[in-house]
């Protein structure tokens, strides 16, 4: 870990809240390069990413449905396919080359870039 | 045929979740583009979606030892004031605005993905 740099930590976890807060998203998406930034391994960046977005989506989240902006059932839908995939992508970071990953997503946040523009 | 779309979009939105590499934004994807929810009411189903995802990555990424837990305290304690702050502003701006302003947060993100270069040593992980 670079000591160093390590009062980042504090102006980045800001950032990555309102990120979260904002588009209900998106932490995630600059939260790994801000981890990598401080020190952390790759992986390693990955996994503590998602330790930092959990508790701040939680409050989130509760913020969100106390403005009554969405339906608590509404979200139960996606609830199968959510756990599945946990399990499958969690299983796959130690085994796995992100960079490939990072393509294709890239190609799939372009596309849908474009369409909420131009809508 | 909509239910496929659903759980292929929760599916892959919650792999990518798990690897860390900001997943939220598939499910996100598919409801504002493809079922024209409001972006409000999208942010708000994400956010609640990734909660158990979050919950069984990390028991597995704790297994093997992946999470820096002194690295997350810090994060996390300007991290609340800030979704505060960002829900809030949220809410102020309305879906209309917001979903442009994510379009536009896409097209960053999505610029950087592709052209992001492996690291030399590809598997500079498996050292520790």
């Amino acid at each position: 870990m670079k000591h160093h740099k390590r009062w980042l930590a504090w102006p980045m976890g800001l950032a990555v809240g309102l990120l979260n807060g904002f588009f209900g998203s998106g932490g995630g998406m600059v939260g790994v390069p801000m981890l990598r930034i401080l020190g952390l391994e790759t992986q390693e960046s990955h996994a503590t990413c998602i330790a930092v977005i959990a508790p701040l989506a939680a409050v989130s989240a509760g913020l969100y449905l106390y403005r009554e902006a969405f339906a608590l059932r509404d979200a139960l839908l996606y609830l199968p396919g959510g756990l599945a995939g946990a399990l499958a992508g969690a299983w796959l970071l130690p085994r796995l080359k992100t960079v490939w990953i990072r393509r294709g997503f890239g190609v799939l946040i372009l596309f849908a870039a474009v369409r909420l523009l131009t809508r | 045929m909509s239910w496929v779309w659903a759980v292929l979009a929760s599916f892959f939105g919650a792999v990518i979740s798990a690897l860390g590499m900001g997943g939220g934004g598939i499910l996100l994807i598919y409801l504002t583009v493809y079922l024209g929810m409001s972006q409000l009411e999208a942010q708000g189903i994400n956010l609640v979606f990734f909660l158990p995802v979050a919950a069984v990555a990390l028991c597995v990424h704790a297994k093997h030892k992946l999470i820096r837990w002194k690295m997350v305290l810090p994060f996390v304690a300007l991290g609340l004031p800030g979704v505060w702050l960002g829900a809030w502003l949220a809410q102020k701006v309305g879906s209309e605005l917001l979903s442009k302003l994510f379009g536009g947060f896409l097209l960053i993100i999505g610029i950087r993905e592709l052209s992001f270069k492996a690291p030399d040593k590809p598997d500079q992980n498996e050292q520790s």
